[in-house]
Parts: structure tokens; C-alpha cells; sequence
């Protein structure tokens, strides 16, 4: 059996009864005895493991999860649910950023504006892809690309699956800033419908940057935060090695944000995450897409632009006391 | 969101909090931190927190920042009554509500913003002015709220929008729904624009991080007080993550006016006269004698390579 590569920390027991497995099987060979009762109780008792492990992750352990290096990222998915991505490059101002792609495809045989944050796979991908960090250019591009969509009617699908903006010296000085600033609005005001959906890593302005949209989905192990654990422990709780405690006060979870209605729906994840089965994870998106696109499709573009600024307006729980 | 040392700035109940207060409250006499040149509090206060030959600005309150800003007596608050919430019930070494109410107390302020109508040279305005002393200006739901309100009366009031930021960024205490504020009030924004109302952002010491990344820098006009630290990420952060060394002035007004971000820097003590200009051109139309404001020079500092 194939066992999979980068066990995260809390799924050592199962590499414990894995490496049983595959001792025992290698018993059986060697010896030529029929183990096969022992093997099945053996991978029983991994699956109840993995099952009793999934049911029951404390928010940091999914943080881990969402940032698995085989988890399946942004293009993955537009290669299982769509045809024929053209990709579109560039801003048209300075440069073409390789973490924020962009272009059109089919999805169920309709033309759709795929916008996209790539992580890399490996340490060469990462550099092109700047480890899924956008810098101002992405941002540009992006709404250049909506900005398209608009006008020829395209349904606008954004992946969101990113640390954070690009925090450098080039960054600032081409102003990131005022680059996600400008998608915040012009998406709240887009002439076509659109969904956002967080494939591992929502960070921070970084994510929100792409995600002023319709709908907001996010896959069952990935997170939606204002700051990430680390950078909240080493502030609030002055140690990075406090981001378990600070993962699970900061409620970024699928679940949480469920509740929050900060999105509509989450994504089931087949049992030990997504990259366990990218083909059946592909197939859960699909679904809700489907719904939610044919629901969009229904309003007209007033309804649709109402709806939106409702759907941000009412974001945010406050107190009013009566005015004296 | 990054996080920057507090500014010292005198409590709005002056007198609380003599301590931490010192560099302003200490005695009678402030020492300016670029020139060492020592002025008399009263001079300062009453010169609007410019130190008078330096130019050097220490931070101000909001109602006092207002009063400079505004033809007198004109200013009407709005959403006084809107406070913070604690949706996420937040504990870290405290728990939130009871910071909440250390910052109120310290600060004498209800929330880190404070809103509402006033006339500028008799045009009306809707306005918002962030407050650092209240949890380093951090916006949460109940400033996304009051501002998103702010942006909605201008254009309920046809009038235009003044908002001045003086952020730390996000409150992380309330997670995902300060994000959702970015979110919030740049949509309220997309709705002023559409009625074509003009907004003014103004930055101050220090515009960082969600405030930076949503409507400080959303304005048909951007102006800086200067000296202003204005940036996204914070130095460490980018030190941290990049190991770039960052250059001299980086992420202050004069950088950014040299990178194309801000209109204009412009002083505390020209402020309103900055604004009945800009006021009067985008918004009545008109020009109407008042006090032209002196152009000011592209800064020295930064204007050779």
C-alpha cells in the first residue's frame, strides 16, 4: 500500500500502525503464512484511528491540515473542474505575479474568470510562486481580470489559499495596500456574480483582497484568519509558540466562520484531508458550485449588487446602547 | 496586522495618567525629539500639537484634532452609543471586555473613532477621526460600523466624506469580523463613489495594516501629516520575512509621496485651509475667498534619489 509522505505531528500514531502493517506484511511474505485476518484488523483499526484523529482536530491541528505541502492547491482544482484555463498575465502596468494566476475556463460547459493563488509544490515552484504570497501586480491583475469578466458577463471564481501579501520593501513601495484596498471596493461593486472559495490558507488582507464576492466557501480544514496563530501568539501572547492557543481564540475554522456567516457553506473533505483523496475533494467543490452558480444566475444585477453590500454591511457584532 | 510602538499622547482626561503621560504632561515644558527645541505645553496645545519652529507634529486627540479642522461649533457627533462587542469571547492574558474597558478608562474615549457632521468653511462634511489612544486606533466592528455609518450619511447628507486614520490596523481580538470591516467599509465606499461624493483620506501617525488596506487609502484625495508612519506590513515583519534592509524613510508620508501614494503632505496648522480648497473645487464648484494654503515644496529630504 502506498503510505503517504509528510505525516504531520498528530498523525503519529497512525505511522505507528502503519509501520506495523507493513512489518507484518512483510512477515507474510517472507514466511509465506496467511495473515491476512491480522492485516485487515490492522488496517481497520488505521482507518478508526485516522477517523477517530479527523473527528476530532483542535483548530491548530487543522491550520496544519490547510498548509499540508500535498494538499491540492488552487490550479488542481480548476484542472479537475474545468476545461480549457487560458491563463492571462500580467497587470499591464509593471510585472506579472506567478502567486496570483488568472484567465478563463469552462466550467459545466460555461465560460467562467478563474482567479486563482498558487502555492508551489516544491522549493523551485515556490520561488516562481513566492510560497503563494501576492504582491501588488497580483492584485492588479486580478481586478483587470474581473474588470473583464464584467464586461463580457463571465461568473468570477477566485481561489483563496494564501499566507498573507507579500510583506517586502518592494511590496510597500508599489503599495500593496492600496492595491487590495481598491479589489475591496471595485469587488463590491463587480456587474457579474462571483464566488470565493478558501482552498487552505485564508490570510489575512492577502485573501480578502480576492474575496469580496457573492459566496464564500471554504474547505472543511482550511482557515480564514484577521492575523495567523504565530503573528497573534507573538503579539497578544508575546511567544510564537503559543499559536495552538491563539488558533483556537481567534475561531478561524471552517466551522466558526460557518456560524459567523463570514461564509455560506463549508466543503466536506474526505476523511484525513483533502490531499487523502484531491479527486473526491474535487468532486464536494463541484457540487456546491453548481448550487451556487445557479442560484446567482437567478438575480438580476441590481438584486445580485444588494444582496453583496448587505451580505458585508451586516458583518460584525457590536453593542448600541440607547442614545442618551 | 502589525503592531507599532504606542506615540506618547496625553490622556483626553488630562491628568489621569500623569506616568504614562510624561513626555507631555511632565512639568510645564515639552523638548521637541527632532529640534530638542522646548516649548511651553500651553504654546503646543494651543498651536494644535505642532512644535512652532520644528514643525515637528506630536499626536492629538480627535476632539481637539476636530476643533482645528471644523468651522467652530459646528461639529454634531453621530453613533456615540456604538461600542465594541466581544463576539468571539476573547481571552488572551486578559479577557477583552475587560480591556475594553481599560481603554476606555485610560483614554476617556468611548471607541477608537469618533463621527459625525461638521461644515468646513460652511460646506457640510460627514467625518470621521480614528483616535490611537483607544487600543492603538484598532479597528474592530463597532469603528467599521461608525465609519461604514459616517460614509453612509455623506451619502444620505450629499455631502462629502472626511475620514482621518490613525490605526494600528485590525483588532485581533475580534478575528475574522475586523477583517470583514476592510471588506465593509471599501464596499460603503464603492456607494459614495457611485453617487460621485468626494472622499478625502486623511493619514496620520501611524495608518498601518486593515486601516491601510481598505478606505485610508481609498481616497479621491489621500493627504499626510508629516512625519506620518504609513505602511501595510509592519518593518519587523518584513525584516523578519524578506531579511531586506529597509531604506531610510521607509513606509513615512515623505516616502510614500515620493512613491505615488499620497497627494499631498500637509501640515496640521493648514489643514483646513488645505480642505475649503479641495472642498470648494470637487464639491460646490466655486471658488470663495478664504486663507489659500501656502504650497508646499516636494520635501527636500526625499526629493533627490
Amino acid at each position: 500500500m502506498e503510505r503517504p509522505a509528510y505525516l504531520l505531528e498528530f498523525e503519529k500514531p497512525l505511522r505507528e500502525l502503519e509501520k506495523q502493517l507493513e512489518a507484518l506484511h512483510q512477515q507474510s511474505l517472507e514466511n509465506n503464512i496467511d495473515m491476512s485476518a491480522e492485516l485487515a484488523a490492522i488496517e481497520a483499526k488505521i482507518e478508526a484511528t485516522r477517523q477517530d484523529i479527523y473527528t476530532h482536530l483542535t483548530p491548530w491541528q487543522r491550520v496544519q491540515v490547510a498548509r499540508h505541502p500535498r494538499r491540492p492547491y488552487a490550479l488542481d482544482y480548476v484542472a479537475a473542474l474545468c476545461t480549457d484555463f487560458q491563463e492571462l498575465h500580467g497587470d499591464r502596468q509593471f510585472r506579472d505575479d506567478r502567486a496570483l494566476v488568472g484567465g478563463t475556463a469552462f466550467f459545466e460547459g460555461r465560460s467562467v474568470m478563474i482567479i486563482a493563488q498558487q502555492k508551489g509544490r516544491d522549493t523551485k515552484e515556490n520561488i516562481i510562486r513566492n510560497f503563494g504570497m501576492p504582491q501588488p501586480e497580483g492584485y492588479r491583475k486580478a481586478l483587470r481580470l474581473m474588470k473583464l469578466a464584467e464586461k463580457f458577463g463571465l461568473p468570477v471564481i477566485t481561489f483563496i489559499d494564501t499566507p498573507g501579501a507579500y510583506p517586502g520593501v518592494e511590496s510597500e513601495a508599489r503599495h500593496v495596500s492600496e492595491a487590495i484596498a481598491v479589489n475591496l471596493r471595485e469587488m463590491a461593486m463587480l456587474k457579474t456574480p462571483s464566488i470565493a472559495i478558501i482552498v487552505g490558507e485564508g490570510g489575512s488582507g492577502g485573501a480578502l483582497g480576492i474575496g469580496v464576492t457573492d459566496r464564500v466557501l471554504i474547505f472543511e480544514n482550511a482557515y480564514y484568519s484577521v492575523i495567523s496563530p504565530e503573528g497573534c501568539a507573538a503579539i497578544l501572547w508575546k511567544d510564537r509558540a503559543n499559536a495552538p492557543k491563539a488558533a483556537e481564540a481567534l475561531k478561524l475554522n471552517a466551522a466558526s466562520l460557518k456560524e459567523f456567516a463570514v461564509v455560506d457553506d463549508v466543503v466536506p473533505e474526505p476523511l484525513g484531508g483533502a490531499h487523502n483523496d484531491p479527486a473526491a475533494a474535487a468532486a464536494a467543490l463541484k457540487d456546491l458550485l453548481v448550487r451556487h452558480l445557479g442560484e446567482l444566475a437567478q438575480l438580476d444585477t441590481d438584486q445580485l449588487l444588494d444582496a453583496r453590500y448587505e451580505r458585508y454591511r451586516a458583518l460584525g457584532e457590536y453593542r448600541e446602547a440607547a442614545a442618551k | 496586522m502589525t503592531h507599532f510602538a504606542k506615540p506618547r499622547l496625553p490622556s483626553a482626561k488630562a491628568g489621569t495618567s500623569k506616568k504614562k503621560t510624561k513626555v507631555i504632561t511632565e512639568g510645564l515644558w515639552t523638548k521637541c525629539p527632532v529640534s530638542g527645541e522646548i516649548v511651553f505645553n500651553k504654546d503646543l496645545e494651543a498651536n494644535q500639537m505642532v512644535v512652532p519652529k520644528s514643525g515637528y507634529h506630536f499626536p492629538i486627540g480627535c476632539r481637539e484634532r476636530i476643533q482645528g479642522m471644523v468651522d467652530a461649533g459646528t461639529f454634531v457627533e453621530f453613533d456615540a452609543q456604538v461600542k465594541s462587542a466581544d463576539p468571539l469571547k476573547f481571552v488572551d492574558s486578559a479577557a477583552y471586555p475587560d480591556r475594553i474597558k481599560r481603554y476606555e478608562k485610560e483614554s476617556g474615549l468611548a471607541e477608537a473613532v469618533l463621527c459625525g457632521t461638521a461644515k468646513i468653511d460652511g460646506i457640510p462634511v460627514s467625518l470621521a477621526v480614528m483616535d490611537f489612544r483607544f487600543c492603538g486606533g484598532a479597528m474592530g466592528a463597532a469603528v467599521g460600523e461608525k465609519i461604514t455609518r459616517a460614509i453612509e450619511r455623506a451619502v444620505k447628507l450629499k455631502t462629502p466624506c472626511i475620514v482621518v486614520s490613525s490605526s494600528g490596523g485590525a483588532r485581533m481580538q475580534e478575528g475574522i469580523f475586523s477583517l470583514m470591516q476592510m471588506a465593509k467599509t471599501s464596499a460603503a465606499l464603492g456607494r459614495l463613489a457611485e453617487a460621485r461624493l468626494l472622499f478625502v483620506s486623511i493619514l496620520t501617525y501611524p495608518t498601518t495594516g486593515g486601516v491601510t488596506a481598505s478606505f485610508a487609502t481609498l481616497g479621491d484625495v489621500i493627504l499626510a501629516e508629516p512625519g506620518a508612519l504609513i505602511g501595510f506590513a509592519g518593518a519587523r515583519v518584513i525584516k523578519e520575512t524578506t531579511k531586506q534592509t529597509l531604506p531610510a524613510g521607509f513606509q513615512t508620508a515623505e516616502f510614500l509621496l515620493k512613491h505615488g501614494l499620497i497627494d499631498q503632505i500637509v501640515s496640521r496648522l493648514e489643514m483646513k485651509d488645505r480642505l475649503t480648497s479641495l472642498l470648494q473645487a470637487f464639491h460646490s464648484h466655486r471658488y470663495r475667498a478664504h486663507k489659500v494654503p501656502t504650497a508646499v515644496p516636494f520635501p527636500a529630504a526625499v526629493a533627490a534619489d
